[in-house]
C-alpha cells in the first residue's frame, strides 16, 4: 500500500518553508512534520497532497525553552522528548501527563507537538491541555508572524486557524501556579479518547479555587472549554455538592455528535464522570480532600 | 517522477539509497534491501510488526516514508544477532516460546530492545503497558512479558551495558 506520487522538499528555514508552500500552491501541499497522522491517512489515500514540505530539518522548530514562567516548545519536537523533558514536567506538567495518553511510545517517538495541535482532532489529547491552559501558538506565513491563543485557533474539526501557507512554528504555555490533572476514558490504553478533561486548579490555603482552567475533548467539533464549571468553582471552597452542580453547569450545555465509539448519551455520561474525576484528582493533588469518586471505571 | 537519495545507516552499514518521496521506511528495508525481517501488518501505525529503531528509538516504518530518516541510524530484527549468536531477547522468546506464528515478533523484539535499554528492571506490569503497541494474534501476550522480563534479568546479571550486546555485527558485503 502506498500514496500516489507526490513532490518532497526538506528545507532548513521557515522563508523556504512558506516559499515552497506559495510555490506549490496548486498541488494542495502540505506540511510533514512527524507524519503519524498524515501518513496513515496518505497510505489509506484519504489525503492525497501533491507536495509535502518536511519540517524536520528546519532550524529552531524542536527547541524546548524555558524562559521565567514561559514554555516555548517547538512545533517539531517529538511527542516523546516533550513527555521526557525536565523542562515540560517543571512548567507544564498537565502536559506532561496528558502526553503519555497519547497513542503509544513508538508512535509519540515521531509523531510531533506541533502536528498534534495543528491536526486538530476533537479527541485529542494536546488540544483540550492547550486550550485549558490558555496556550499561545506561534503562526508563521508569508505576512509575517501572529500569535493566536488556543481558544480562537481551535475552528472546528480537523480545522484550526491556520490560512493556507502559514505554518504552526511554536505553541507556549505559561507556567501554572497550581496543580493539574488529565483523565480520559477509552477502550484500551493507546487508543483514541471517547473524551478526557485537562484540569488545571489553583487554590489557596484556605481551599478556595483561585483560578481554574478545564477543557474537555471528544464532545464537541473542537476540545471544549468548561468554562461554566471554572466560574461556578472560582471563588469557592468546593464540596461535594458544589462539585456536582459545578460539573453540570457545562454537562448541561453539551451536545456532542454519536458515532460508533460512543453515543451523544454515552459521550455525556463519560464527560460528566471524567470532569468530576478531574476536578477530584487536580483537588487532591492541592491536597484538598475530596471524596473517593463513584467508582466509574477508568 | 523525481527521485531523492536517502542515506542511512542500517544495522551498521551505511548506505545510499535512491527512492521516490513516497516510498515507505518499511518497503526501502524489505524491497530495496532485502531485509524482509520488518514486517507489515496494517500499514497505519495500529499494529506495531513494522517497528524498527531509528537512532534508538522504536518507530513504525510503514508510517515513515524513508526520505524522513535521511541520515538516520536504523536498527531492524536483522541486527539483533550476532551472527549465530542470539541476542538474549530472541532467546528468551524461543526459549519462553513468546512467538507462534512470529509475524508479530520482529515488533515485539525491537520495541522490547528500547523497552530494556530505557529501563532493564522493568517489570511484568510495566514490559505489559509498554508493550501495549504491539498486536500479537498468538500468544496472549504472557509468554512475551516472561520473555522481555527474562531477557532483563540476564541482561542486568551480565555485566557489559545493554547497547554493547546489542550491537550489531558489522555487516560485510
Ligand atoms: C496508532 C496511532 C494512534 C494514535 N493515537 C493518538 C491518540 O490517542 N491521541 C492523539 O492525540 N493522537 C494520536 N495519534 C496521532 C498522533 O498523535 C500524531 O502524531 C499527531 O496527531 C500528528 O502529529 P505529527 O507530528 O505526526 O503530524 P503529521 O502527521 O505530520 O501532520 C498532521 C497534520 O498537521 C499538519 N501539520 C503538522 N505540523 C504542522 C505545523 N507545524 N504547522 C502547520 N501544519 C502542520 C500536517 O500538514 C498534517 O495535515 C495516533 C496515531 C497513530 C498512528
Ligand atoms: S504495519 Fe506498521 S504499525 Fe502495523
Ligand atoms: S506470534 Fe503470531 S501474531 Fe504474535
Amino acid at each position: 500500500m502506498k500514496p500516489p506520487a507526490f513532490g518532497y522538499a526538506a528545507p532548513s528555514s521557515l522563508t523556504e518553508v512558506t516559499a515552497l508552500l506559495a510555490e506549490h500552491d496548486d498541488l494542495e501541499p502540505r506540511v510533514l512534520a512527524g507524519g503519524q497522522s498524515l501518513v496513515p491517512l496518505m497510505n489509506f489515500r484519504l489525503a492525497q497532497p501533491g507536495y509535502l514540505v518536511d519540517l524536520q530539518h528546519v532550524e529552531g522548530l524542536a527547541d524546548i525553552r524555558l524562559d521565567g514562567d514561559t514554555l516555548s516548545i517547538g512545533a517539531m519536537v517529538r511527542q516523546s522528548v516533550a513527555e521526557d523533558a525536565p523542562q515540560v514536567a517543571a512548567a507544564a506538567p498537565l502536559l506532561a501527563e496528558a502526553l503519555r495518553f497519547v497513542a503509544h511510545r513508538p508512535v509519540r517517538n515521531s509523531g510531533t507537538i506541533g502536528g498534534s495541535l495543528a491536526h486538530a482532532d476533537p479527541s485529542a489529547e494536546l488540544p483540550a491541555v492547550a486550550l485549558a491552559a490558555d496556550a499561545e501558538m506561534t503562526l508563521v506565513g508569508p505576512a509575517g508572524v501572529r500569535r493566536v491563543p488556543a481558544a480562537e485557533f481551535f475552528v472546528g474539526p480537523f480545522e484550526t486557524a491556520l490560512r493556507p501557507g502559514e505554518v504552526l512554528s511554536e505553541v507556549r504555555f505559561v507556567r501554572w501556579p497550581g496543580s493539574h490533572a488529565f483523565v480520559e476514558f477509552m477502550r484500551t490504553h493507546g487508543s483514541f479518547a471517547i473524551a478526557g478533561v485537562a484540569c488545571l486548579l489553583d487554590v489557596d490555603a484556605a481551599g478556595t479555587v483561585r483560578r481554574a482552567g478545564i477543557a474537555l475533548s471528544g464532545v464537541g467539533p473542537t476540545p471544549v472549554r468548561a468554562s461554566a464549571t471554572e466560574q461556578s468553582l472560582i471563588g469557592s471552597v468546593p464540596d461535594q455538592d458544589s462539585i456536582r452542580s459545578a460539573v453540570e453547569a457545562t454537562v448541561a450545555v453539551l451536545s456532542p455528535a454519536g458515532d460508533v465509539h460512543g453515543s451523544t448519551e454515552t459521550r455525556i455520561d463519560i464527560a460528566r464522570a471524567y470532569l468530576r474525576r478531574a476536578i477530584e484528582v487536580a483537588l487532591g493533588r492541592a491536597g484538598v480532600e475530596v471524596a473517593p469518586h463513584d467508582g466509574t471505571r477508568s | 517522477m523525481t527521485r531523492h537519495d536517502v542515506t542511512l545507516t542500517v544495522n551498521g552499514r551505511t548506505r545510499t539509497v535512491s527512492v521516490e518521496a513516497r516510498r515507505l521506511l518499511v518497503d526501502l528495508l524489505r524491497q530495496d534491501l532485502g531485509l524482509p525481517g520488518t514486517h507489515t501488518g496494517c500499514d497505519h501505525g495500529v499494529c506495531g510488526a513494522c517497528t524498527v529503531l531509528r537512532d534508538g528509538a522504536s518507530i513504525r516504518s510503514c508510517t515513515t516514508f524513508a526520505v524522513q530518516v535521511d541520515g538516520s541510524e536504523i536498527r531492524t530484527v536483522e541486527g539483533l544477532a550476532d551472527g549465530p549468536t542470539l541476542h538474549p531477547l530472541q532467546e528468551e522468546f524461543w526459549d519462553k516460546q513468546g512467538l507462534q506464528c512470529g509475524y508479530c515478533t520482529p515488533g515485539m523484539l525491537m520495541r522490547s530492545v528500547e523497552i530494556l535499554e530505557r529501563d532493564p528492571d522493568a517489570d511484568p506490569a510495566q514490559v505489559r503497558e509498554e508493550l501495549a503497541g504491539n498486536l500479537c494474534r498468538c500468544t496472549g501476550y504472557k509468554f512475551i512479558t516472561e520473555a522481555v522480563c527474562a531477557a532483563g534479568r540476564r541482561m542486568r546479571a551480565d555485566s557489559a551495558p545493554l547497547a554493547e550486546q546489542a550491537r550489531p555485527a558489522e555487516v560485510t558485503s
